[in-house]
């Protein structure tokens, strides 16, 4: 029996919700499968489960639950199933250790023993009932009980789910987000951003001359919704530049670095009507500008209308915000922690510069990096801001990085 | 498709991308990013949007022409 524990959705969450369950007792499930809908200050994002096996009991629908509190408990794989041994079935050292590590200063792992958060006992239910309830996630508190002296039976359980399972069908999932909550917790961690971590930063000016002929090259004839955006070669070049600088790609936790595993971009977007989220592309220096901005079409989708993963609120290894046409000349970011740098570009702008000792009109992009002097120096951050003016000069070559 | 027609297209798919939007309270030479607060991703998207509930292929070049309200009625009209 493994816990599955509610998640750490980045460093502004402390409590989360679950507003729907999409597997039942004895749903099978495998690791990436969404098991969950849970409300937090982001809006309703997608939990997925990181365990395999067989879901065995549901904490209740409704119940606010804090990061590390337990979401439900998973059966391992009958050992029939599979002749090879599985992690999850080993002592409970392993079954941690195959979690994924969580990239925030996240509580101690619970106990294991912890008790599911269900409701106190007080409602009167019988003892087949109360346990039918649980196994379905409902509280048999909140049921108006038609057996003796107004006990909840076995029936009124089932009645419940059913309703319960039809009302999920009827209305649509949860959407939106909080604004006031929303901005309490980016204040929260901002505030924490701002007083434990040693920002320096740097910026440079970048050449974009030859990304926005490419641009116009391969948008050229295109529809609409293969166009490329500036924001595409700008993440590309990005997260080459943190794949070959592995010190400014991860987090700073108890005293020290630890690099991510693999360059998990969070990708910084604004919400309208105020606040903002920075989901993960995973492994975005691997994949091509043309990937990279099916990839952001899709993250910008479901950021402002719900539908974020959770391991794309989990996993970020730095963050990147481009401020688009409309935006500010520059950005200097405030690091999202536990990470320990976050790239910032500013609107294109076209400005007088210097080519071959002629003044000419280009289109310019200041870029920035606020880095966590924790972890690195201005040195190394330097590096960064080169890499990507180097990549920028040669659009063409940002395909898929050589695995050589 | 007529005027009319055009604007309602127009609206059906603003709808989508940013759901507060009131297009009849904009002017018809006002551009849209700037009236309507669309940054570079959501004006993609309008133009993706548009270009499937016309059929009409709508290729970078073309994107200028369809920032305004009477942009898009002469493109479309």
């Amino acid at each position: 029996m493994a816990d599955f524990l509610m998640p750490a959705l980045g460093a502004d969450m402390e409590t989360g919700k679950v507003v729907q369950w999409l597997v039942t007792p004895g749903s099978r499930v495998k690791p990436g499968d969404i098991v969950a809908v849970v409300e937090t200050h982001k809006g309703a994002i997608d939990v997925e489960i990181f365990l395999e096996g067989v879901i065995d009991e549901l904490a209740p629908l409704g119940t606010e639950l804090r990061i590390g509190e337990v979401l439900a408990r998973v059966r391992s794989s009958s050992a029939a199933a599979s002749p090879s041994p599985s992690p999850s079935t080993e002592p409970s050292p392993a079954r941690s250790s195959s979690l994924p590590p969580s990239p925030s200063p996240a509580p101690s792992p619970a106990p294991t023993r912890s008790p599911l958060p269900l409701p106190a006992t007080a409602a009167k239910a019988s003892p087949a009932a109360r346990r039918r309830a649980r196994e379905l996630g409902i509280d048999p508190g909140q049921l108006a009980g038609t057996g003796v002296a107004g006990a909840v039976t076995l029936a009124d359980v089932d009645a419940a789910a059913a309703s319960a399972a039809h009302a999920a069908a009827q209305t649509p999932r949860p959407r939106g987000f909080d604004a006031l909550q929303m901005r309490q917790a980016i204040g929260a961690a901002m505030s924490r951003s701002k007083r434990e971590i040693p920002h320096y930063y740097l910026a440079s000016i970048v050449d974009f001359g030859a990304a926005a002929a490419w641009l116009e090259s391969v948008n050229r004839d295109c529809g609409a919704e293969e166009q490329l955006l500036p924001a595409a070669l700008l993440l590309a070049a990005a997260a080459r530049a943190l794949a070959q600088t592995p010190q400014l790609n991860g987090f700073h936790v108890d005293g020290a670095f630890r690099p991510g595993a693999g360059v998990h971009v969070g990708w910084a977007i604004a919400l309208r009507g105020g606040g903002l989220v920075a989901p993960a592309i995973h492994d975005a220096d691997r994949k091509t500008p043309a990937q990279l901005m099916a990839a952001l079409r899709d993250l910008v989708q479901r950021a402002r209308t719900g539908g974020l993963r959770s391991s794309e609120l989990s996993d970020p290894t730095a963050t990147v915000t481009s401020l688009g046409e409309r935006g500010a000349e520059s950005v200097l970011g405030v690091i999202y922690p536990p990470q320990v740098a976050m790239v910032g570009f500013g609107r294109v702008v076209e400005r007088p510069w210097v080519v071959d000792h002629h003044i000419v009109p280009r289109p310019l992009v200041q870029v920035s990096l606020a880095a966590d002097h924790r972890a690195s120096d201005g040195h190394l951050g330097g590096l960064l801001l080169a890499a990507i003016d180097q990549s920028l000069q040669s659009p063409e070559r940002l395909g898929p990085r050589s695995t050589a | 498709m007529n005027s009319q027609d055009i604007r309602a297209m127009a609206a059906r798919v603003l709808a989508g991308i940013a759901p507060e939007a009131d297009l009849a309270a904009v002017a018809d030479d006002a551009d849209l990013r700037e009236a309507l607060d669309l940054d570079s991703m959501d004006f993609l998207n309008f133009m993706v949007g548009l270009q499937q509930a016309s059929g009409v292929k709508i290729r970078d070049e073309d994107a200028p022409r369809l920032r305004t309200l009477a942009g898009l009625v002469a493109y479309f009209g």
